[in-house]
């Protein structure tokens, strides 16, 4: 063997490795894979260690003797009935909306993208207000199907009001902030119509909480959910050809409209899911994307890191709001998250403005 | 000219943004092998009808051949091995490096599974020598200068490996010198076979680097052949409305423009 002519090998700019077989070949950003794997770890190991808090405490020990099957059997219902598929949801959920933020991101091309801006929460909110009101306080799943049915309506709604010869990734988040405003006003208008019950029980709802989840409601979202991370693998070539503008991704072999459309519905399609089981969990689909891509140093958006970075962000802020149970009273870790993101959001806003107010270079 | 049929062929077509019709009843054909280049006043429909080539828009009426199918007959894949498109304007993904950024060109080649072969990096490898980027290919594009980002895109295009490349006014934004830097590179890929199709402003650049010229005036096509028979004093004045006598480059021979002055013309 010969030694390879000197254009056979390129620089990257980053340590990167090739996978080749017959069957599949591609190029393996290392850093972004192991920075992955890292979160991932660290999400699970946090959404076990949380597993130990609530109002009947455990040991260490005790959690994990009983995950492996062992345990009494009363540990068994605290671990295994009612603790463990809140411990999946953090993760499971938390993946999913920074995957939906990841696709927004990248759609919209805009930092702030994300399905909440498209006022999706904004619709469920008002879904589950008027369901409340109507059907009064009762069943859990009237409530989530009218936070989808809401959500996706106004998502939709939004899409509509912002397609001028297709959509663009700036308009979508005006038109949507917009109509978030105008849903808040009739949520406040409804909220004030409502018996003291009703608005406690939406109250509540509002707050997003995955300590509700019970494995009846996790397994149809792990299902859903498995098949929302599938079609978003294969639609992501797509979406890095979009990344390049329009023309290019035609040239290159993409119809831009019927993708990015796709596309959006998953993006929504993750949010909604959560919702619907949780309750709005705000802010993690906008920060994960980015503290991801900070991290990993990718270019653009990446999927897999968001992903990764949006479970850990939810498996923290899961234990955080347990630990704070500890000490004071349970805060619903939508809340948590919403205190956080608010932190990041300033953060980015005063980046933004110094970088814009003449920085060197 | 060439004995092979056109790769390229626009017929009857009618092109335009929504109820604004910038070109009606449109006719051309890009011969093989040439390095055809497309001149005309501003808002004349050069973009317009280049960017109707590379099917980013559908003509209401007529047709698209490449290499004598309709091109909506092809899957979109297929065409995009064969034709490649250099826009305007591009857009690069947020720290992005020039290798990653010139791989991307490697995407109607790629599937789900297949993502990243030997031919892949051979041909990304080889886009990036001939635009002279090997030695900054780990480099951020956002830290590179106007001409050097330029290579960039035109290696992601010439990445793609089609024989047929169209560039929408590719020297715009580049000072003069890195204008023909582009242009000697564009002849370059012309020397080894490929069909090229650009939109040029400067018809210097055009009449020196181009073997073929099509004329374009309110959307319609004047004139084309070679630019030692196109480029006249009274086309220059019926297209352009430029008073002007057309002489020979003092270096290559082709035909050049040079202005006449308007106060001597009139007194």
């Amino acid at each position: 063997m010969s030694a390879l002519p000197r254009a056979e090998h390129v620089d990257f700019g980053y340590r990167s490795g090739s996978l080749r077989s017959r069957f599949a070949s591609a190029r393996l950003p290392l850093r972004v894979l192991g920075v992955s794997a890292l979160l991932l770890g660290l999400a699970v190991a946090v959404a076990v260690a949380a597993i130990r808090y609530g109002d009947y405490p455990l040991t260490a020990e005790q959690v994990l003797s009983t995950l492996l099957g062992g345990g009494e059997p009363f540990h068994r219902i605290v671990v295994l009935e009612w603790r463990l598929p809140v411990a999946i949801a953090a993760v499971a959920f938390g993946a999913l909306l920074g995957l939906g933020g990841a696709i927004f991101q990248s759609i919209t091309r805009n930092p702030l993208g994300s399905p909440d801006v498209i006022g999706f929460d904004a619709g469920a909110y008002t879904a589950v207000v008027v369901v409340t009101l109507v059907v009064g306080s009762g069943g859990t799943w009237s409530i989530a199907a009218a936070a989808i049915v809401g959500g996706l309506a106004t998502a939709f709604a939004v899409y509509l009001l912002a397609w001028r010869r297709g959509v663009q990734g700036f308009r979508l988040i005006i038109v949507g902030i917009g109509v978030a405003a105008m849903l808040g006003s009739l949520n406040s208008y409804l909220i004030t119509r409502a018996d003291i019950t009703d608005a406690m029980s939406v109250g509540f709802w509002s707050a997003g909480s995955i300590a509700r989840v019970t494995w009846s409601s996790l397994t149809p979202s792990l299902v859903l959910g498995t098949v929302i991370v599938l079609a978003a693998i294969a639609l992501s070539p797509a979406l890095k050809r979009l990344e390049l503008g329009d023309d290019a991704a035609i040239t290159q072999g993409t119809r831009p409209g019927p993708v990015r459309l796709a596309l959006l519905v998953l993006g929504v399609a993750t949010t909604a899911l959560v919702t619907a089981a949780a309750g709005p969990i705000g802010f993690i689909a906008l920060v994960a994307p980015q503290l991801a891509r900070r991290i990993t140093r990718s270019a653009g958006v990446s999927l897999l890191a968001a992903s990764a970075m949006g479970a850990a962000l939810l498996a923290a802020a899961h234990l955080l709001s347990l630990l704070i149970a500890q000490v004071y009273r349970s805060i619903p870790v939508g809340l948590i998250t919403v205190c956080l993101g608010g932190l990041y959001l300033i953060w980015l806003l005063i980046r933004e403005t110094r970088r814009q107010a003449g920085a060197p270079r | 000219m060439t004995a092979h049929p056109p790769r390229l062929v626009i017929e009857d077509a009618t092109i335009g943004y929504d109820q604004r019709t910038i070109a009606e009843r449109l006719s051309l054909e890009i011969p093989d092998g040439s390095f055809t280049a497309i001149i005309g006043p501003n808002g004349c429909g050069k973009s317009t009808l280049l960017r109707a080539l590379a099917r980013v828009l559908t003509p209401s009426t007529g047709r698209v051949l490449l290499d004598g199918k309709a091109i909506t007959q092809y899957g979109s894949k297929e065409v995009a091995r064969r034709m490649g498109l250099l826009p305007q304007t591009s857009l690069a993904p947020d720290g992005i490096r020039v290798a990653d950024l010139v791989a991307r060109g490697r995407s109607p080649y790629q599937s789900l599974f297949q993502q990243w072969r030997s031919s892949d990096e051979q041909a990304v490898a080889e886009a990036l020598e001939a635009t002279r980027l090997t030695e900054l290919s780990g480099r951020l594009v956002d830290e590179l200068s106007g001409g050097q980002r330029q290579r960039v895109w035109v290696a992601m295009l010439l990445a793609q490996q089609t024989g047929i490349m169209l560039l929408d006014e590719p020297t715009t934004f580049l000072d003069i010198a890195h204008q023909y830097e582009l242009l000697e590179l564009l002849r370059t890929f012309h020397d080894e076979g490929k069909t090229l199709v650009a939109v040029l402003h400067d018809l210097d650049q055009a009449a020196r680097y181009a073997d073929h010229l099509v004329v374009m005036r309110d959307g319609s096509v004047v004139t084309s052949g070679p630019p030692a028979e196109v480029v006249t004093a009274e086309l220059v004045q019926e297209v352009f409305g430029l008073p002007c006598i057309v002489a020979p480059d003092p270096v290559t021979g082709t035909p050049t423009v040079v202005p006449l002055d308007p106060r001597s013309v009139v007194r």
